[in-house]
């Protein structure tokens, strides 16, 4: 489906493209596909894209000199491309401990939402999610797909230290702390697995398309997956989709 | 190499920034005021991009274990070859175990420091510049050695300069476009951004600068979109942010000014209690 694109200069060597500002996963797969024909069509310019939710940022390598000709040029692009299906997407397995250690803020959700811990955990594991974007910290993914249910505001006083792999809710949405962070999301759980390794030319092993789904581990097998994570033997599990 | 004998406030090595992994929400980083750190490096004959000491208001004092050539460019903090004060914007011949000391603020904020060849200290994702948890470190500290390539010629860099431009960094205009999100401020918000004055916080580092006095807003978050070093945020409570270049990717709060790149330069060069106001202007 072809959606009414807004296009606007934002800064001398940029430009945005926005959709209508909602969250949806069809809507989502137009934006990346357009991403991805732009990637291909400035493969020898180097440009660098990024999306979010709606929109699309395009980085050019120096000033823009004509504008109104680029975009021209874009709106061309975007309507004569067939939607494909050429992406390579993948569901990601994340383990995540539950347990009252990690899980801090589960206490205060379970009364204030009047369900059992272990009903917030099924739920929470059960869905699977969309990864829209990457944002915010270096790999914290921006998740869809969270039990309405769970939607729980965020904190009035942010936290100054949440803890590398603490799984939160903020609002409708559900994350992962790539790194030590202030935030002021409410804290369910905490996963041993890395979101992002600096080392690695492909730093983050999940990409805007993806799937996330949240696999309950056991303390015990916590601290083992921590173990291999810290001696590099261990490997996301995925599934091609 | 240079040994760092003491660290001073905050300095930085930095080049041009991390370009192509935004889309893994990793900000860009590199030299806050591009273009000082861009004529430093052009005047020692360097490639413009070369990596640089950011140097933030109280320098450190670095001791040098090889020959080499420096310049120093941007904010004027009084520095000194084994004591002897030298001036900014020079190009000047080190020898081994030459210190270099920095004293008293006397305009600007931010100082580069340039040697004949750049730094060549570690690359993570295609840059050098410090930015924690990128890289290890987020500033230099005592005992750290910053690594450069020895001199292969000993001819002094000759290249002619005869007007230099520099930045005046007194100046308080700050040239903004409009945002993405300007025309759903207020016509009051509108007049109020362009004729206003404002200060800097005491809230302001390499990744936002927060101004001070608040805005009247009822303007709402936004669903979270890109943003860029220069993007001008207005928080709910009436708060602007100045986000510069360490900022993060994307963000939720309404995109109502951009800076022009040379204004992000300019801003860089601003402390706290520093005076600006908003020139609007239409892209070229």
């Amino acid at each position: 489906m072809k959606h009414n694109l807004k296009y606007r200069q934002f800064n001398e060597r940029s430009i945005l493209i926005e959709w209508p500002s909602i969250i949806d996963k069809n809507m989502l797969h137009d934006v990346l596909n357009f991403k991805n024909i732009l990637l291909n069509n400035y493969i020898k310019l180097k440009v660098y894209v990024i999306n979010t939710y709606n929109s699309i940022l395009i980085s050019y390598p120096s000033t823009i000199e004509d504008v109104y000709g680029e975009i021209t040029h874009l709106k061309t692009i975007y309507s004569s491309v067939e939607s494909q299906n050429s992406m390579k997407l993948k569901l990601w397995e994340v383990p995540v401990c539950y347990d009252d250690e990690f899980g801090t803020d589960l206490e205060t959700l379970s009364i204030t939402k009047s369900l059992s811990k272990s009903e917030i955990i099924h739920r929470h594991s059960q869905q699977i999610y969309t990864v829209f974007f990457i944002g915010f910290l270096p790999g914290f993914l921006y998740l869809g797909g969270l039990d309405k249910s769970l939607h729980f505001d965020r904190k009035f006083i942010p936290n100054l230290n949440t803890q590398k792999g603490a799984v939160g809710i903020g609002g409708n949405q559900t994350g992962i702390y790539p790194q030590n962070s202030p935030g002021g999301w409410h804290i369910i759980g905490n996963s041993p697995i890395s979101f992002f390794n600096s080392k690695k030319e492909n730093p983050c092993f999940a990409k805007a398309g993806d799937k996330i789904k949240f696999l309950p581990v056991s303390r015990e097998e916590y601290h083992s997956i921590l173990k291999q994570v810290a001696s590099n033997s261990y490997k996301p599990k995925s599934i091609s989709i | 190499m240079i040994k760092v004998l003491k660290s001073g406030l905050f300095s930085t090595i930095q080049d041009k920034g991390r370009f192509g992994y935004g889309a893994f929400g990793v900000p860009k980083s590199g030299t806050m005021d591009l273009y000082s750190a861009k004529l430093a490096n052009t005047l020692l004959g360097n490639a413009a991009t070369d990596a640089v000491l950011e140097i933030t208001m109280t320098g450190p004092k670095l001791k040098f274990e090889v020959e080499s050539y420096i310049v120093i460019c941007g904010a004027d903090i009084s520095p000194s070859i084994n004591g002897e004060m030298i001036q900014n914007n020079k190009v000047y011949s080190i020898l081994k175990g030459d210190i270099i000391e920095f004293g008293k603020l006397k305009s600007g904020l931010r100082t580069y420091m340039a040697v004949k060849g750049g730094f060549k200290t570690e690359i993570v994702l295609g840059s050098q510049s410090y930015y924690k948890p990128i890289t290890i470190n987020d500033s230099i500290t005592k005992g750290d050695v910053l690594s450069f390539n020895a001199l292969t010629t000993k001819s002094k860099p000759s290249k002619l300069f005869s007007k230099l431009k520099l930045i005046d960094f007194s100046s308080e205009i700050i040239n903004v476009f409009k945002g993405p999100e300007f025309e759903l401020l207020s016509n009051l918000q509108k007049d109020q951004l362009k004729s206003a004055q404002f200060m800097v916080s005491k809230l302001y580092n390499r990744m936002a600068y927060q101004l001070s006095p608040l805005i009247n807003n009822d303007l709402k978050s936004i669903l979270t979109g890109p943003v860029l070093p220069g993007t001008v945020q207005l928080t709910p409570s009436g708060q602007l942010i100045v986000l510069m270049r360490d900022c993060q990717t994307t963000g939720g709060y309404p995109r109502v000014l951009q800076l022009t790149e040379s204004a992000i330069n300019l801003l860089s060069q601003k402390k706290e209690r520093d005076i600006l106001t908003f020139n609007l202007i239409e892209f070229p």
